[in-house]
């Protein structure tokens, strides 16, 4: 029972961790599926999000506000901020590299990471800022059955919460809005869009609008485990092997390949652990990654690549 | 429908004049000084050998591409610089030469997705599914099941288009065109790759749509049998330039044209 009850702690807490990757690996997942491009700065956006939420919240607590009042406001402006980065990306980056290739557009991204790890830490400093939005402690559950029962983190119950609601959110946006049927039909054919009057610019600014908004959800989580700090950025990296098991164009990918490399990599970390002297954690989610590559490349829910010659 | 062409142009109209217009890529010649006009109401047919920048032609007064040279008329209006959504909203549909369909989608979404320009509830409706959106989304449905029953594809309208045989996808591919409900409808190689029954039946539809809902309609095709039979007036291109204008009957025996067509002995 002990035993047992020690996997369940490992596997949820693994599949919680998931989550919040998952969380990230969405940002990247809706730009790619709607532009091919793949976006190097969804970690900036999440540092940048995070930092104008935690800035705003701490200005308006100085400034007398209760904390909740604060919180909304903080979420309004770092939403805020979110448009005005996406448009600005679509106008004077995206924009004007129209029909340009893949390779080009990653290399763009890459720029407007570091314009964005720069600006924010500009604008808005550059320390570790804590962001108190979810109790840190941790429930213990089905102490009956197990002996000192099964440890849950609150965060992480949040940062799932949080998750699912995105994931409904953003299902429904694309199954039954307007702008929702537009992106799709931009993700299959350009031209064709545009045909039946889809403006392109207005679809990629809306796109990286969502992501951002994503990429603010994420912060909200990351930010109260971590901390609000530079090394947040460091998460999209932690997505690329998601991605890569997910799938580039999968939503539902995206959260599989999470959880997946969250339980793989916590339960690795507790079974296997001791055999390769620790540490498998940190290395886990590539090598899941690289076997997936080589036995299906295009991911498990992406779709299916086929070659003619 | 709503009257095609606006209350501005009446029937047989000029609906769209091209005056003097060129396009170059780099030092190739696409379009060299082409004039001619669609009028309200009819078949225009463009055709020509390979080459000849027919395609070009239909992105041109699509707004694909943009001509070095040369004026666009639409609607009695002179055009500027207009992009291809901008085209759309002004009322001009099309359908591509090699089907541009959104393969990911049932074919019923395909051609909900050409009524994109007419849907105006708010996104917070529209996300609940109740209220005015529901009102506005099952009146956009009927207009939809409407075109489906019109070009008699019941039968496939839950399927993903990717699916689909390729005469089925180009009769999806009309039908979001149709969505639209344009004033000018743009068919690229409508026939390509079909067999004569398809044809056939391809051809009713293009009549039918001329005949009951009045949409002027200009189309490329290679198929000279289907292009004599359906079109009014006939526009001749080889490598560029217009070489002949008329009815079909009157390219039909124009000296330039069978040169083009059959290459002349030197």
């Amino acid at each position: 029972m002990v035993i047992f009850g020690q996997f369940l702690e490992v596997l949820i807490s693994g599949l919680l961790a998931g989550v919040l990757y998952s969380l990230v690996a969405l940002g990247f997942v809706l730009i790619y599926k709607a532009s091919g491009v793949f976006n190097f700065a969804q970690g900036s956006m999440v540092l940048l999000a995070g930092l104008a939420l935690v800035r705003a919240l701490d200005f308006l607590v100085t400034k007398g506000f209760s904390f909740w009042a604060a919180v909304v406001v903080g979420l309004v402006f770092a939403a805020t901020i979110m448009a005005i980065t996406a448009w600005l990306v679509e106008r004077f980056v995206l924009g004007p590299l129209i029909n340009q290739d893949g390779l080009t557009l990653f290399m763009a991204t890459i720029g407007i990471t570091f314009i964005l790890d720069g600006g924010a830490q500009m604008l808005f400093g550059s320390d570790v800022y804590p962001l108190p939005l979810f109790p840190s402690d941790a429930w213990f559950l089905l102490e009956n059955a197990f002996p000192g029962g099964i440890l849950v983190s609150k965060i992480d119950v949040f940062g799932g919460l949080i998750a699912a609601a995105l994931v409904v959110g953003l299902a429904l946006f694309f199954q039954r809005t307007k702008t929702g049927r537009a992106l799709r039909a931009v993700a299959d054919d350009h031209a064709a869009a545009q045909s039946v009057g889809i403006s392109l610019n207005w679809i990629w600014f809306i796109v990286w609008l969502v992501a951002g908004l994503v990429a603010l959800a994420a912060a909200m989580v990351w930010g109260t485990k971590l901390g609000v700090q530079f090394s947040i950025t460091f998460l999209a990296l932690k997505a690329l092997p998601v991605l890569i098991i997910g799938g580039f164009t999968s939503v539902p990918g995206a959260i599989v390949g999470g959880l997946l490399i969250g339980a793989g990599e916590k339960l690795a970390e507790a079974y296997l652990g001791p055999a390769f002297g620790g540490g498998i954690e940190y290395w886990f989610a590539y090598v899941l990654a690289l076997v997936v590559l080589l036995m299906r490349p295009q991911g498990l829910f992406g779709e299916r690549i086929i070659e003619r010659i | 429908m709503r009257t095609p062409g606006g209350p501005d142009v009446a029937v047989g109209d000029v609906l769209l004049s091209v005056k003097a217009v060129s396009l170059s890529f780099g030092g190739v010649k696409a379009v060299n000084d082409v004039s001619f006009d669609i009028r309200k109401g009819e078949i225009r047919a463009i055709i020509g050998p390979n080459g000849a920048g027919k395609t070009s032609m239909l992105n041109i007064i699509n707004g694909f591409y943009h001509p070095q040279e040369g004026r666009i008329t639409f609607k009695g209006k002179a055009r500027s610089k207009m992009r291809p959504h901008e085209a759309a909203h002004g009322g001009i549909a099309r359908t591509f030469q090699n089907v541009a369909l959104f393969k990911g989608m049932s074919a019923l979404d395909n051609i909900m997705v050409g009524r994109t320009l007419k849907m105006h509830r708010g996104i917070l409706w529209q996300l609940v599914r109740s209220g005015p959106a529901l009102t506005e989304e099952v009146e956009h449905r009927h207009r939809v099941e409407e075109i489906i029953d019109f070009l008699q594809i019941q039968a496939i309208r839950k399927v993903q288009v990717a699916r689909l045989p390729y005469g089925m996808q180009k009769r999806v591919e009309l039908g979001r065109a149709l969505a639209m409900e344009p004033d000018l409808l743009l068919l690229d190689e409508p026939m390509a790759g079909m067999n004569m029954e398809e044809k056939e039946d391809m051809s009713r539809f293009i009549l039918d749509v001329n005949n009951h809902f009045g949409t002027t309609i200009a189309l490329i095709e290679h198929d000279m049998g289907v292009v004599m039979d359906l079109s009014d007036r006939v526009v001749v291109l080889d490598h560029g330039i217009k070489i002949a204008d008329g009815t079909p009957d009157e390219v039909k025996t124009n000296q330039v044209v069978i040169d083009a067509y059959l290459g002349v002995a030197h």
